[in-house]
């Protein structure tokens, strides 16, 4: 019996913990984005914003919430049932699985995996398959469009992140998210590898099918895309896994560019500051661009944004891949002597 | 070279830098909202909001039934009766306003020779049944006794422009 609690309970129940520390600051995090998202986009309109429940509106996502969990969930007569309710969980589920891998500050992860920003690729790209899903599953036309513009969009923009995540393992001879982040020990990867930063800003943008590349919800011509026929919980969970999947882009930006739990100058006040609080100010920050771009930027239109990807984005990510293997070469920068 | 300014411009994100600049410069600026039901903006003198039938300051009610306000209503909204009274003078026995027909256009204010009936600076009536928007002439006259300071300083105000 004893044997059984410390070889097999005991870790279970402290991985439970652990992903409960993780996971319950996170969700009030995505309800907190999505009164900051209409907040900071009020602001810039010079509207308020939400300011009536409670002081400067800040209950507004409980009421949103509240108001969602007592609504009717409707599954439409012509969806195929299963795949309908699975589509959202998948969303929500893919947006909070990558987070096994984010270190929040020094050895805080739940998983230290050598292979931590191939998985983090996978599971992004996987978060497609929600969206397909609820297109396909809703069996009507304007979620169906949706989700194959969500689906071409993703698979676009994908490539080009593939190209940024590879530049920046050629700087850092790892794959593992701690060691990307002590490999910026010195100087964050943002400075040298800019135009890579800037591109995978952009793709991240296209990726979490945000604005300006919401054409998977384009709201003037597929009312809200691949969430048309949701309601209640299941439209909840396509809301919240959005969002999520904001802050996780937002993490992986600030791992792989903005040096993750460092704090920007090594030097005595910065460096009191615990790593989680830099992590988390970081990627503040990162959201407040999001929505910002959003507040500021109109859609593209759908050969536009084919053409950023295609022919902008992919040549070049592929020739700062090329440049940043000759640097490393030429230069003899080697991950390992530089760092 | 015309060329390469715009793969330049468009590489480098000039235009975009510049959006993004002025919505941050707009993120700090005063905002322009009003909190409404605490705070309201100005009314000029010349608002047309609910209607109202005024009275003498003797407490005689000023309408003589000479149905201009009925004949120039281009929304047909406005009903009046009108019979002598036992000292002979000519007043309405009925005058009613169809608030939802109403299009607010001022006209009959315009027509009316005794300032009567008037648009007050009142535009918060809203009911939560149809029927209570078939004012009769006992509503106008209390509309009238409410709002009689409020129409008398608008009207002052306004005098001078006519």
């Amino acid at each position: 019996m004893v044997e059984f609690w410390w070889s097999y309970a005991w870790p279970t129940l402290w991985i439970v913990i652990q992903i409960l520390f993780l996971v319950l600051p996170l969700l009030i995090v995505v309800a907190y984005l999505t009164y900051a998202e209409r907040k900071v986009i009020g602001l810039m309109q010079l509207r308020m914003g939400p300011n009536v429940v409670g002081p400067f509106g800040l209950f507004q996502p409980f009421a949103d919430a509240l108001k969602l969990m007592t609504k009717e969930l409707i599954i439409p007569t012509g969806a195929n049932r299963v795949v309908f309710l699975l589509a959202p969980m998948l969303t929500f589920i893919l947006a909070m699985v990558g987070w096994a891998v984010i270190p929040v500050a020094e050895g805080w992860v739940l998983s230290d995996i050598n292979v931590g920003v191939l998985y983090l690729f996978a599971i992004s790209s996987l978060g497609v398959y929600g969206i397909i899903m609820a297109g396909w599953a809703s069996n009507s036309k304007y979620p169906f469009l949706g989700a194959l513009r969500s689906a071409a969009q993703m698979v676009s923009y994908e490539v080009s992140i593939g190209f940024v995540i590879i530049t920046v393992l050629l700087a850092v001879g790892s794959l593992n998210l701690s060691d990307i982040v002590l490999a910026q020990k010195n100087l964050w990867f943002f400075i040298p590898l800019l135009p890579m930063f800037i591109v995978f800003v952009i793709s991240a943008l296209a990726e979490t099918n945000r604005a300006p590349f919401d054409l998977p919800e384009a709201e003037a011509e597929l009312v809200t895309g691949y969430n048309v026929e949701y309601s209640a919980m299941a439209f909840a969970l396509f809301f919240l896994g959005e969002y999520a999947n904001m802050v996780l882009m937002s993490g992986m930006t600030v791992i792989l560019f903005l040096g993750g739990w460092l704090p920007p100058f090594d030097i005595a006040p910065l460096n009191w500051i615990p790593g989680v609080i830099w992590f988390a100010l970081k990627v503040s920050l990162m959201l407040f661009v999001f929505l910002w771009v959003r507040a500021t930027l109109p859609r593209y239109r759908y050969d536009q944004l084919m053409r950023l990807g295609w022919k902008v984005f992919l040549p070049l990510s592929l020739a700062w891949v090329v440049i940043t293997a000759g640097a490393i070469v030429v230069f003899g920068w080697y991950p390992g002597i530089v760092n | 070279m015309a060329m390469l300014d715009r793969t330049a411009r468009s590489l480098l994100l000039i235009e975009i830098a510049a959006g993004m600049w002025l919505t941050l410069k707009y993120f700090f600026k005063p905002k322009v909202t009003i909190n409404y039901p605490y705070e309201k903006g100005p009314l000029s003198p010349r608002f047309r909001g609910e209607h109202a039938l005024r009275r003498y300051p003797s407490g005689e009610e000023r309408c003589i039934a000479c149905k201009l306000c009925e004949a120039i209503c281009p929304a047909q909204a406005i009903t009046i009766e009108a019979e002598p009274r036992e000292d002979g003078s000519r007043r309405t026995t009925r005058y009613d306003i169809d608030m939802t027909k109403c299009i607010y256009c001022g006209f009959c204010q315009e027509a009316c020779p005794v300032d009567a009936i008037v648009e007050g600076p009142n535009f918060e009536f809203a009911t939560e049944t149809r029927e209570e928007l078939m004012y009769d002439k006992a509503k106008l006259l209390s509309n009238g006794d409410r709002w009689e300071a409020e129409i008398a300083t608008a009207l002052a105000a306004d005098a001078p422009y006519r």
